[in-house]
């Protein structure tokens, strides 16, 4: 669907006419992120984000699908096929560094446009589907990036795939066979490694396919925008291109600045030394820590210290829960917030709120980086309690009291200041 | 046309057409074939002959003093084994079991005779760590017997868990006293 203004594909030359009319290729990207696609004239930068995740898959499974090339899925030769392709293949050290610190771009990048999305309300209807794919996207991201971190088989990545995988051990009743049948042993060793080596190697392209799935169900009620007002007249949009194909191309190049620095100037800044030690099965790294991304979440698993009194569930399981339900409760988000407003600018009670979950989360960060003792404990404690409630208990109660500020009539009235259909209408 | 024309033909008196039990055979088949193939996929994933096969680990602990431990490896996992002083025993037996999250006393962890030798997996029942506390000079956490550093969860003298996530004492594994110095895991 598109709106009825949206430009019409037509193909000059003979040979795109041929194409068009046996398979539509062309016209289908032209509405998707050409001149046919309609988007609101009000896009922020924060609106770049999309984008930059569809650039860092791409760089993903390029530089991965190379390293692939000079890698060995043994437990034998895991670690020094990876020295290999950092001391002797050609550009090795670059393409590596490259995929590295493009899963930690990836993230930052995702992350700005998940919390872009929870300021803007941008799960709400009618893009609740948008929403729920995405979460997906970051769950499939999330399995993805864990396994590749285990690829090199150093010490970090074989006590990262220790702990992770003996989160399946915390269900009752069958985890421990669920846990031994994950793993292929009763440890992590070769068999794991190797699995894990074709599931990285899978998984990307099934992000991609749900990133497909995410564009499409987006070009249905078009792209939202900062306002929160809906498109109502053509005077709202501009096409994509090349109005937002020129602005996220200065996004990409202002990201792309930001990833060489790191790639070729901090490699190793986001990475843990420890993981240059190969992995030895009877040697726990005195401070075992997964890579920056899954901090939140870690301090939220580790913040469970006690039995739940009444119903005697173990630590360990509410722990896994707990991690689990930070991210599962995304899945609810389009339910839980009811203000009919989207955008946290006219949301004045909201928007406090919002700063403070964007806190707390940095604070659950910080506290999972860190080691597990006081004050971290604590804190990561309480911390997670306030998540949770932002999600199951502020949001909702937040948008059944509070009262909006007045919305502009329109995306143009917001822009230019006046709206000529606005004294047109009548008063709603 | 012709088709409808087949499946609305002859209907029997209680409604049910030959072609209904034909779909429902076929589709049957098809279901029970399609589930059959998921046996080796999903068993696939199992440990294999070879992994299975690390079966013993036969260990000297003739060397370890009171007070000292080693780490030896039995199925790829670190197996901690340690030679209790009197004081480390009496501790752990000082304890009321009722009190504990995972109930056990320290007789029901060790062999008859041999309440020193106390021999456990090393690997934390929470997420699977090695815990400190077997080397000299490791932090053996509040209770004096292991420490995990990945999340904090701390053993007494008998590895019986008292504070942390982890939910069970640490496991120990079936093993038998060949001799006076020789232990034999699995």
């Amino acid at each position: 669907m598109s709106f009825p203004w949206a430009n019409e594909y037509q193909p000059q030359h003979p040979l795109m006419q041929w194409l068009d009319a046996k398979l539509p290729l062309p016209r289908l990207v032209y509405n998707a992120i050409g001149a046919g696609y309609p988007v609101p004239r009000n896009l922020n930068y924060f609106w770049n984000f999309g984008v930059l995740a569809g650039v860092c898959l791409v760089i993903q499974i390029l530089t991965g699908v190379i390293l692939a090339m000079h890698y060995a899925g043994n437990a034998d030769l895991a670690f020094n096929s990876t020295e290999h392709i950092m001391r002797d293949v050609n550009w090795g050290w670059m393409l590596r560094y490259m995929h590295s610190n493009g899963a930690s771009a990836f993230f930052v990048v995702v992350y700005i446009h998940i919390f872009r999305g929870f300021f803007y309300g941008s799960y709400k209807a009618p893009r609740e589907m948008i929403w729920l794919l995405g979460v997906v996207i970051f769950l499939l991201m999330m399995a993805t990036a864990f396994m590749g971190y285990v690829l090199p088989w150093g010490q970090m990545s074989f006590w990262g795939a220790q702990v992770i995988t003996g989160l399946f051990s915390a269900i009752p009743l069958v985890g421990d066979a669920l846990h031994t049948w994950l793993l292929g042993g009763f440890a992590p060793d070769n068999a794991a490694l190797n699995r894990f080596f074709s599931l990285h190697f899978l998984l990307p392209f099934v992000i991609l396919g749900v990133v497909i799935l995410h564009i499409w169900a987006l070009h249905i009620p078009g792209s939202s925008n900062p306002t929160g007002v809906e498109v109502k007249s053509e005077s709202d949009t501009v096409p994509f291109h090349p109005y937002y194909t020129a602005k996220d191309g200065w996004g990409l190049g202002a990201f792309l600045l930001i990833y060489c620095a790191v790639v070729f100037f901090a490699p190793n800044a986001l990475g843990h030394p420890d993981n240059y030690i190969p992995a030895n099965p009877m040697q726990t790294p005195a401070h075992i820590v997964p890579e920056w991304y899954f901090w939140p979440f870690y301090a939220i698993l580790r913040a469970f210290t006690q039995n739940f009194p009444l119903l005697g569930i173990p630590a360990k399981l509410l722990g896994v829960m707990g991690m689990f339900s930070a991210i599962l409760v995304w899945f609810f988000l389009p339910w839980l917030d009811r203000s009919p407003v989207r955008s946290g600018h006219f949301r004045p009670t909201f928007r406090k709120f919002y700063w403070l979950l964007v806190i707390d989360v940095a604070v659950l960060g910080y506290c999972g980086g860190s080691p597990a003792e006081e004050p971290f404990v604590i804190i990561s404690q309480i911390a997670a309690i306030y998540y949770f409630l932002h999600f199951l208990v502020v949001l909702p109660i937040v948008s059944s009291i509070e009262q909006p500020e007045p919305l502009p009539f329109s995306i143009t009235e917001a822009v230019l200041g006046s709206d000529q259909a606005a004294s047109l209408a009548p008063a709603e | 046309m012709a088709q409808d024309a087949v499946t609305e033909a002859p209907e029997q008196g209680d409604g049910v057409r030959r072609r209904d039990f034909i779909n429902i055979a076929a589709v049957s088949a098809a279901g029970v074939g399609a589930a059959g193939v998921l046996v080796p996929l999903i068993s696939q994933m199992s440990p294999s002959a070879d992994v299975l096969a690390e079966s013993t680990t036969e260990v000297d602990i003739g060397a370890i003093k009171p007070g000292q431990a080693i780490k030896a490896m039995f199925r790829k996992q670190p197996v901690f084994i340690r030679n209790l002083t009197a004081k480390e025993q009496a501790d752990a037996q000082a304890v009321a079991t009722a009190s504990l999250r995972d109930p056990q006393s320290l007789e029901d962890r060790t062999k008859p005779g041999k309440a020193n030798w106390l021999i456990t997996m090393g690997v934390c029942t929470h997420l699977g760590c090695v815990p400190l506390g077997s080397a000299e000079g490791e932090p053996k956490g509040e209770f004096g017997g292991y420490f995990c550093p990945c999340h904090g969860s701390q053993y007494d003298t008998a590895g019986r868990i008292r504070k942390g996530p982890a939910p069970k004492n640490l496991e120990v594994p079936e093993y038998t006293f060949t001799s006076d110095t020789v232990v034999k895991i699995g």
